[in-house]
């Protein structure tokens, strides 16, 4: 197959899962206005979505003989679907629409500044080893989705708990998840996340080590966010939880964009 | 052709008074459908309707009237698809008194297996089920609370998501009070203690410490808990307190207390008042369907009217088709086997094409006003019938 050919197959399958994800954003929106038909049709979208990106990552393998993220956009298409992924454990029950809300727009714009970098073509074999882009690449990444996924879901409490505070009359006419349940999942997807950033910064810093290479700001960054979501579940076990938690799930949340916005350049460079 | 006849009435024409006149429990609607033939007795607190069908729909709305004559002026009549229109809104709980109240569906349930069905009450009915079904599937409208205490219950779950274990502490135990811990217990909450005017204050700060919602409802004169007190006990707990009691029981700097969320009257009637506006605005949804669905049982009982002139046209095309093979035979007799299945299985073709468009054609008129014209014309035109005449 020619290069033009596979380039036209991955722009094929990438205009339908971010069509499909748009419109799960604006389904989300008008299920916010009237509760019904848009949330159906945006979960669709959504499924029908991540569906469609999956292809269009299986493409990516199999066109490029291995693992095709070794730049900082071809790692965000990973990362956008990694959040996706995570969302869809939840997402597609009622209660859970309006985490949709704050999810999927950002799919949608990641995935355009994603394909704006070059991440959803095919043809940019990395000069890493797949077997340590797997490792490391992957698990920081998943750990991403899942901070990402629990900052959803702590400003979702933070909202939802304004309602109550607020004694807003619509409060039963759009109900939101229970403020309990989405403390208990916040918590138990930073569970996951941080186990996994640990071994892919271990995984990553004993490359350095054996390489002889510099500390970057990027790793100085995620060193940060590490300390932050680890800091987070330690202040969990002493008995921190609601608004507080959800603050500091908030900020670690806004050094988990700078990490993978701000100072990618300076670590695939 | 067979009639369904309604007469009856509701919370929009008689008072309670007059409606306790004519209710019926389930026993009495059995017998009162087996005296009018068949029938369904349909009876609940707000309304008392009795469906009928009949060839004599006249004689069928008389006896009806007879049994509610007590209420003669606050009776409604109603006929076939008026009839079956009023009973879809009816199960699909847009005539009742809150809308979209779920009872209604097992009332009217209820109603047609105590009933005596014919073949088209029992379709109405089984097609009232399904469009109350469809209603509560597809729109929002019974899904929020109507009433105080059920919006306490409603407010808990989303504090606390599933109430299996949760605690409550009831101070006081007024009516309202009582039926908001039921609510909450229905749905899983438990009842850990009930504290009254003899509970020592230091008890009631201990059970506080174990509660995730409290209830109160005392004749107090000042408040029974402070922000203090509720700071020092709940011990940074998740604390949902609903005050349903004037003067209020609980301290309002409570609800300024992180984790802490407290309602007064207030506050539920004007969560109820916009949870009432959501169930009308959802209504007129839930009228769309249940208009189409009055529409999709029209056309089945239209049909009805139209079914056996299709028969009979069939017959009839069959029966020629027989006569002139019969007068053919001495022709036909020269043919082997095979060739005579050929023809047979030639003049079938040729009916059933012949008749394929004026099938298809009447089942669709029938669906409209002029569908009973139509049959009849076929009738005409082919003679249909005038040999039982």
């Amino acid at each position: 197959m020619t290069s033009a050919r596979r380039s036209t197959l991955a722009e094929l399958l990438f205009w339908p899962a971010l069509l499909l994800y748009g419109e799960a954003a604006v389904g989300y929106l008008g299920d916010v206005r009237r509760p019904g038909p848009a949330g159906r049709a945006a979960t669709w979208g959504v499924r029908l979505g991540w569906l469609v990106q999956t292809a269009l990552l299986a493409f990516q393998v199999v066109r490029d003989d291995g693992f095709p993220w070794g730049t900082w956009a071809g790692s965000l298409n990973l990362f956008v679907w990694l959040v996706v992924a995570a969302y869809l454990i939840w997402g597609c029950r009622r209660p859970y629409r309006l985490l949709g809300l704050a999810v999927m727009p950002l799919a949608a714009v990641l995935l355009v500044v994603s394909r704006a970098g070059g991440g959803t073509g095919v043809g940019e074999r990395s000069h890493y080893s797949n077997l340590f882009l797997v490792v490391h690449v992957g698990l920081v990444l998943v750990a991403f989705a899942g901070f990402t996924l629990a900052a959803a879901l702590s400003a979702l409490y933070l909202w939802q708990e304004r309602r109550l505070k607020r004694r807003e009359a619509t409060i039963l006419r759009r109900p939101a998840p229970s403020l309990a349940t989405l403390d208990r999942l916040a918590v138990r997807t930073v569970l996951v996340s941080v186990p996994a950033l640990t071994l892919g910064i271990a995984v990553g810093i004993g490359r350095l080590v054996a390489r002889g290479q510099r500390v970057d700001a990027l790793v100085v960054a995620t060193l940060v966010t590490w300390v932050v979501w680890s800091a987070y579940l330690v202040a969990r076990a002493r008995g921190w939880s609601g608004r507080r938690a959800s603050y500091v799930a908030l900020a670690g949340f806004v050094l988990v964009v700078v990490v993978r916005i701000a100072l990618q350049g300076t670590h695939f460079a | 052709m067979t009639h369904l006849v309604l007469v009856g009435t509701s919370h929009h024409r008689a008072p309670v008074e007059l409606r306790e006149r004519v209710a019926f429990d389930r026993e009495q609607a059995h017998s009162l459908a087996e005296q009018l033939g068949a029938a369904v007795c349909l009876s609940t607190c707000n309304r008392t309707e009795l469906y009928l069908e009949a060839e004599d729909g006249d004689d069928a709305e008389r006896r009806a009237a007879a049994v509610l004559a007590e209420l003669e002026p606050a009776l409604y009549r109603l006929r076939d698809q008026a009839a079956a229109l009023h009973l879809f809104r009816v199960a699909g709980g847009l005539d009742s008194l809150v809308p979209g109240e779920g009872e209604i569906l097992g009332q009217v349930r209820a109603a047609y297996e105590a009933g005596t069905p014919g073949p088209l009450l029992d379709r109405v009915f089984r097609h009232a089920l399904h469009a109350g079904r469809k209603v509560r599937a597809q729109t929002a409208i019974g899904e929020s609370p109507a009433s105080v205490s059920s919006a306490a219950a409603a407010l808990a779950e989303q504090v606390f998501g599933n109430l299996e274990g949760c605690a409550i502490l009831l101070i006081g135990a007024g009516k309202v009070s009582g039926q908001a811990a039921r609510n909450l217990r229905t749905r899983g909450a438990e009842i850990a203690f009930v504290a009254d005017s003899k509970t020592d204050r230091a008890r009631i700060e201990e059970e506080l410490g174990r509660a995730d919602v409290v209830v109160s409802s005392t004749s107090a004169p000042g408040y029974v808990l402070d922000a203090a007190t509720v700071e020092r006990a709940r011990r940074g707990r998740r604390l949902l307190l609903v005050d349903l009691a004037v003067p209020r029981d609980l301290d309002p700097q409570i609800h300024a207390l992180d984790g802490c969320y407290l309602y007064d009257i207030d506050d539920l009637e004007a969560i109820v008042a916009e949870t009432l506006a959501g169930r009308r605005s959802e209504a007129e949804r839930a009228e769309g369907i249940v208009a189409g669905e009055a529409e999709k049982f029209h056309e089945w009982q239209a049909s009805l009217e139209i079914v056996p002139a299709i028969t009979s046209l069939r017959a009839r095309a069959e029966e020629i088709r027989e006569q002139e093979l019969a007068k053919a035979e001495g022709a036909l007799a020269r043919l082997d086997e095979s060739q005579r299945r050929a023809v047979e299985a030639v003049t079938s073709r040729i009916v059933d094409k012949l008749l394929h468009l004026p099938t298809v054609r009447l089942k669709q008129a029938a669906a409209a006003a002029d569908g009973v014209v139509y049959a009849e014309a076929v009738r005409h035109l082919f003679g249909l019938g005038e040999e039982e005449r």
